[in-house]
């Protein structure tokens, strides 16, 4: 547009504001050449804000009438620079930014940081501290896949299976809730162990919640699995092979339903996982039904880990010896909530000015971690999610690196739904199963 | 913002390094805390801060032997020693510090290579060794590493390449031909720090906006404070709190 001639759709007048212009459009064809010999292709932009896309996800589509032609996606608008936050934090205060980037699995999360600052720091973590965190663990990853399928069920049209889900999600939340004190983001897992032990009554709570659940699942072959509306929308759709899934990086359910049982936890154990017994479910149609029947399969593998971690669990500390680590490692539940114990604050306030300066020390200031750096994946519900962590020899991470699986994955979105139809770019999504807070973090 | 006093104690820090310090003061790391302990007076020598500096000698153990063999096998000797800079062994992982002239040759290599097969590109990622302790920043000594680390599938083995560029020119060449699943870590890397991938099919911000000013995951960007709704009063950025220097 030049400056002086007139331009029909973008004229100006002068006011006693200013110059004011309008801005009528319809200039498309003349800016772009699009000619009209051709078949009309029309671009759809979906999200942010758009209850099918997962969360706030953008696609943007390139129509050819209902068949996608081009699949573009666009993230970021939930990026909160947590990995730069957690630089400003120490170690330990390093876990309660780290859980709120998956948030629908925050003990994962947890985990793997720790996991890869003991590896820093060259620790072991006791026995009933390893334990706690599997079964933590599984029962985490049995409530993420409920949501997946919840959420993918909303998206699809299955609202039965969305309430259902989200039902038996808050069975697990419960659990959760009992064990840590939070239902979601729950700093609960610590560098050296986990924060406090298993409250009384819980293994009562977890048994009752182990008889319910193979009843509810079933409930969900009943509802889900033999419908021929959710096999239609599911079969064939959102196709990715096990090439395509590896040029991708994809891991977790979407490459075990391509056909590859690689599942950190047998391949490369971690917390003891090659002493469980537990199989990896596959399928092998590669398709969004396939993934919808792996995670299924998973729940019930994750019911097992959990009862013989249960039945596994013996006394015994739940947190590291050496005192210069081991903070907080004295908290209890009082009648205002949970804080540090009596006995400790007597302790320190009241016997050993020794352990008072040490307290002060650890808790403003923290531990130091050796310089060097780690790196250290677990199979999350969504695939390989590793932490890179690198140590200057501080109080606090130098730098915290996540590989997200969700980030990872949403790549395979343009090769799952380019070339079917507009519909099933929301079935190839919701089988990919991606969290925003973890993609963008 | 802070007072003149507050300022003092990390100008004196950064002035330290980059006079090629190395070391660091005190026994918490926090100066001018008033601590009269005795311990802020120590003084400790950390040759390379957080990068290591040496080079693991051969053998290196496990299969890491094994994994250099079959590089050096597939790439031919004279490359290899012309690629690989350092190789260091450290907590269990081998780390391969590469020159970013042989990256690409190298990666094609581990991914398909019989004896290698690193099928998985699992990650990469960047860091910013700026202020890391050890021998400040320089063209000898480049503050930008960009870290990849490869999966083989087959052998279930984890191996760490890292390619170091100085800020002034930061350019790599992308594996995303080699790895497609590099195409989104990559642009990640370049949003964060300000790498350029060359050969990457769409090198765009990712997860900051489009017209965003800066990487801020590099060390020297700015943290900014925040602004409080009391008279003369502001919080100041992080990094110049004092709990946190």
């Amino acid at each position: 547009m030049t400056a002086t001639g007139y331009d029909p759709y973008a004229g100006s007048r002068q006011t006693t504001e200013g110059r004011v212009y309008t801005v009528t459009g319809g200039d498309w064809d003349q800016t772009l050449g699009v000619d009209h010999s051709g078949e009309e292709r029309l671009v759809v932009n979906m999200g942010p804000q758009h209850p099918s896309t997962h969360g706030v996800l953008r696609l943007v589509l390139d129509l050819e009438g209902e068949t996608v032609t081009k699949a573009r996606v666009v993230i970021g608008y939930l990026h909160t620079g947590i990995e730069k936050n957690v630089e400003y934090r120490n170690w330990t205060q390093g876990t309660t930014f780290v859980t709120r980037m998956d948030y629908l699995a925050p003990l994962y999360n947890e985990a793997a940081y720790c996991m890869a600052v003991e590896k820093l720091l060259g620790i072991e973590v006791p026995q009933r501290a390893q334990t706690i965190r599997v079964l933590v663990m599984e029962i985490n990853r049995i409530a993420s896949h409920l949501v997946g399928l919840a959420t993918g069920g909303m998206e699809l049209g299955a609202l039965t299976g969305m309430t259902n889900g989200f039902r038996e999600r808050e069975l697990c939340l419960d659990l959760l809730e009992e064990i840590t004190g939070l239902r979601m983001n729950h700093a609960y897992i610590r560098p050296g162990g986990v924060a406090q032990d298993l409250p009384a009554g819980v293994e009562e709570s977890i048994r009752e919640w182990l008889a319910v659940m193979p009843e509810r699942l079933a409930g969900y072959h009943k509802l889900l699995t033999g419908q021929p509306i959710w096999q239609r929308r599911l079969k064939d759709v959102g196709y990715l092979d096990v090439t395509g899934c590896l040029a991708l990086g994809v891991t977790g359910p979407v490459l075990r339903a391509a056909g590859l049982p690689w599942d950190l936890r047998k391949v490369d154990p971690y917390l003891g996982y090659e002493t469980y017994d537990f199989e990896v479910p596959t399928a092998d149609t590669s398709d969004a039904w396939g993934r919808f029947l792996v995670r299924m399969a998973e729940m019930t593998e994750s019911l097992k880990i959990v009862e013989q971690a249960l039945d596994r669990l013996e006394p015994g500390p739940v947190m590291v010896e050496d005192r210069k680590i081991a903070w907080p490692a004295q908290l209890s539940l009082g009648a205002d909530g949970m804080g540090q114990s009596l006995d400790h604050v007597r302790h320190i306030m009241g016997t050993s000015m020794e352990a008072l300066i040490h307290h002060f020390k650890l808790v403003t200031e923290g531990f130091r971690v050796p310089a060097g750096q780690v790196y250290v994946p677990v199979e999350s519900p969504r695939g390989e999610l590793g932490y890179h962590v690198v140590s200057d020899g501080g109080t606090r991470p130098f730098r915290v690196h996540v590989r997200d699986p969700s980030f990872v994955n949403l790549q395979a979105t343009a090769a799952m739904s380019e070339g079917g139809m507009i519909a099933d770019v929301i079935a190839a999504i919701a089988s990919i199963d991606p969290v925003m807070g973890g993609v963008d973090r | 913002m802070t007072g003149p006093g507050d300022r003092s104690g990390a100008d004196a820090s950064r002035g330290a390094s980059s006079s090629g310090g190395g070391f660091r003061k005190g026994a918490f790391g926090v100066s001018g805390s008033g601590d009269t302990s005795g311990f802020g007076g120590l003084v400790r020598v950390e040759p390379g801060g957080a990068v290591a500096l040496h080079s693991t000698d051969r053998p290196y153990g496990g299969w890491f032997d094994e994994v250099t063999d079959a590089l050096i096998d597939a790439v031919g000797a004279a490359t290899y020693a012309a690629a690989v800079q350092r190789v260091l062994v450290d907590r269990g992982e081998i780390t391969y510090f590469v020159a970013r002239e042989h990256l690409l040759t190298l990666v094609q290599a581990l991914r398909d290579d019989d004896a290698l097969r690193f099928e998985l590109c699992s990650s990469v990622s960047g860091v910013d060794y700026l202020d890391s302790g050890g021998p400040a920043a320089s063209a000898g000594r480049p503050r930008l590493h960009v870290v990849y680390h490869l999966t083989s599938m087959t052998f279930r083995r984890r191996i760490r390449l890292e390619v170091a560029v100085t800020v002034e020119d930061p350019h790599v060449p992308s594996v995303s031909s080699v790895y497609p699943t590099a195409d989104w870590h990559e642009r990640e890397t370049h949003d964060m720090f300000g790498i350029v991938f060359d050969g990457h099919p769409a090198l765009t911000r990712i997860l900051m906006p489009d017209d965003w000013d800066g990487f801020p995951q590099r060390k020297d960007y700015p943290l900014g404070g925040v602004p409080v709704e009391y008279h003369d009063a502001t919080i100041p950025p992080p990094d110049t709190r004092r709990s946190y220097r």
